[in-house]
């Protein structure tokens, strides 16, 4: 149950005057269960890397081995790998469609080939999962909220029980409140379910807090890939390609410069937390 | 997929063609147009080809990439060809089966709309291809500035347009982004007969519909916060001013309408295929 990509690379509009390298040379492997979160400015091949993992977008070269199985080889079974790799795109709430809610989930298993009363099953499992309010289950997506409609749109895609979720900033445009349910939900999924997680982000603070590895993108290359605590310890060089550390980064950073004892390591507010009391535990 | 649409669409490239006013392009492009029924002699099909050519160079447009943008229209062409091929009676006739009848006078008919619909599109994308959908609105309203006159509403007409045209590669994406989604929730738009296939497209066309209107109402709220008013007292960024150039291409799409005509009226060239 892995991803695995090897020499990938995506050209776009490949022989006109807008062609450009969207991915160079990709190489990355991903385990089955695993939470990883995906950086990176905008424009840095994130977008593009993520559509590949369930075959939207063919590389122009390069291979994507999925369970040991490369996809793009002829005869491969594409609708089964999507019905695995469960995709939520950037603003998902664009994607409803159906008269009311309930409906609108149960379009990827209705796609599935479910009978009507497991796509009611499935939809109903889902939408508890992200939080929504029953009474909204009957009314139109159109007339809800944005963060309730973001909500929907990724019932739509957990209805259809992938094993590899991938999201594709599921927080942008939400309030803070909206951006920790959601987040919080799907860190629940991961704990609760065998699920791969694939989460791509432009906060440090979400990645940081969520994931058990970091991808860092930059101009279509991977720039780093290694555990959060690793990859933050570059935060200099982060912050040379528009990216930054988490803010408890750097305030630890300045602490030890101030000639505190504390480990700078730390990626999360509360972990922070801990090491200063910690050091000032030791001091008293 | 739907990116490789490429009719009406710019393509930026550093040319004379590019440089030129969106006036000059226009007209010459009208005076292209109307030059192309004027004549009907094979060697007005030759000067007509050997202008179009020396465009093309001179657009630094890709060839490949102009006939790529030819694709959409093919129905239409094979639609023309077949309609002149079996409906023209003139001449000796050449085939006869049944209801169907070609004659020599078809044959040469369908031939020459053929190229003259494809003389016509590739002029026409030509000008799309080397002028912005700002520059080319601006050409209009200013082309079209006299009909104020006679309270044509000309700089509304050409606000329109210029939205029109600006949303088209907005649309594009859109549409791709929403079926990529849909085929992300597992949505089959390819098999299945045409009732079928129609009924896939729902997923795909109502949110697309939703997010033209919510786009449209966001952009008259912009424009509304930026006190427009329509085009009374309006200045242009960049207005527009003809150059040398511009006349020297006047003078050469002039020369060319005249030579197409005299040429294909008095160098009678023919070429026998039968």
């Amino acid at each position: 149950m892995s991803i695995k990509l090897e020499h990938l690379n995506y050209v776009y509009s490949q022989g006109t005057a807008y062609e450009k390298k969207a991915l160079k040379d990709i190489c990355l492997e991903i385990p089955h269960g695993e939470f990883v979160g995906i950086i990176g400015h905008t424009g840095s091949g994130k977008s593009t890397l993520i559509q590949h993992l369930n075959g939207l977008i063919k590389a122009t070269s390069g291979a994507l081995y999925y369970n040991g199985e490369n996809i793009y080889e002829e005869g491969y079974h594409m609708r089964e790998l999507r019905n695995q790799v469960g995709l939520v795109f950037q603003y998902p709430e664009h994607q409803l469609f159906e008269i009311d809610v309930m409906t609108d989930v149960c379009f990827g298993p209705k796609n599935q080939g479910l009978s009507p009363e497991e796509c009611k099953q499935r939809a109903l499992e889902a939408l508890q999962l992200v939080g929504l309010k029953e009474k909204y289950y009957q009314s139109s997506p159109f007339e809800l909220s944005g963060g309730q409609k973001r909500r929907v749109a990724i019932a739509g895609v957990l209805a259809m029980r992938p094993k590899v979720l991938v999201l594709d900033e599921p927080t942008a445009g939400l309030d803070p409140k909206g951006r920790d349910d959601i987040l919080d939900q799907i860190a629940y999924l991961h704990r609760q379910s065998d699920m791969t997680v694939i989460l791509v982000s432009h906060s440090m603070e979400d990645i940081a807090r969520y994931a058990d590895r970091i991808i860092v993108m930059n101009k279509g290359t991977v720039m780093y890939n290694d555990a959060p605590k690793k990859v933050f310890e570059h935060y200099q060089e982060l912050e040379k390609v528009g990216l930054a550390a988490p803010q408890v980064t750097y305030i630890m950073h300045d602490l030890a410069k101030r000639g505190m004892p504390a480990k700078t390591g730390v990626t999360t507010v509360e972990e922070a937390a801990d090491e200063i009391m910690r050091v000032l535990e030791k001091k008293e | 997929m739907i990116r490789d649409i490429t009719i009406g669409q710019y393509y930026p490239a550093k040319s004379i063609l590019h440089r030129l006013d969106p006036r000059t392009k226009l007209v010459s492009t009208l005076l292209y147009l109307v030059s192309l029924f004027l004549f009907k002699s094979i060697s007005g099909y030759l000067v007509a080809t050997v202008f179009l050519m020396a465009i093309i160079r001179m657009s630094k447009v890709p060839f490949a990439y102009i006939v790529r943008g030819l694709k959409p229209i093919i129905m239409l062409l094979m639609i023309t060809v077949l309609f002149n091929l079996f409906l023209t009676r003139d001449g000796d006739v050449l085939f006869h089966a049944w209801i169907f009848t070609i004659t020599e006078g078809g044959l040469v008919t369908a031939v020459y709309m053929a190229i003259r619909l494809i003389y016509l599109i590739i002029g026409s994308s030509l000008m799309t291809f080397t002028t912005t959908p700002n520059e080319l609105t601006d050409g209009i309203e200013e082309l079209l500035g006299p009909l104020n006159k006679i309270h044509v509403p000309v700089h509304e007409i050409a606000m329109i347009m210029s939205i029109a045209l600006r949303f088209i590669p907005i649309l594009l994406e859109e549409t791709d982004k929403i079926m990529k989604a849909q085929i992300a929730r597992g949505a089959d738009l390819e098999s299945g007969n045409m009732i079928q296939k129609a009924k896939s497209m729902i997923p795909i066309l109502v949110p697309l519909f939703v997010s033209a209107f919510r786009r449209a109402n966001d952009l008259a709220m912009a424009m509304e916060a930026r006190c427009y008013r329509g085009g009374e007292g309006r200045t242009k960024m960049k207005p527009l001013h003809y150059q040398k150039r511009d006349h020297m291409a006047y003078i050469v799409v002039i020369v060319y309408v005249i030579a197409v005509v005299v040429i294909g009226k008095y160098v009678p060239l023919h070429i026998w295929v039968f």
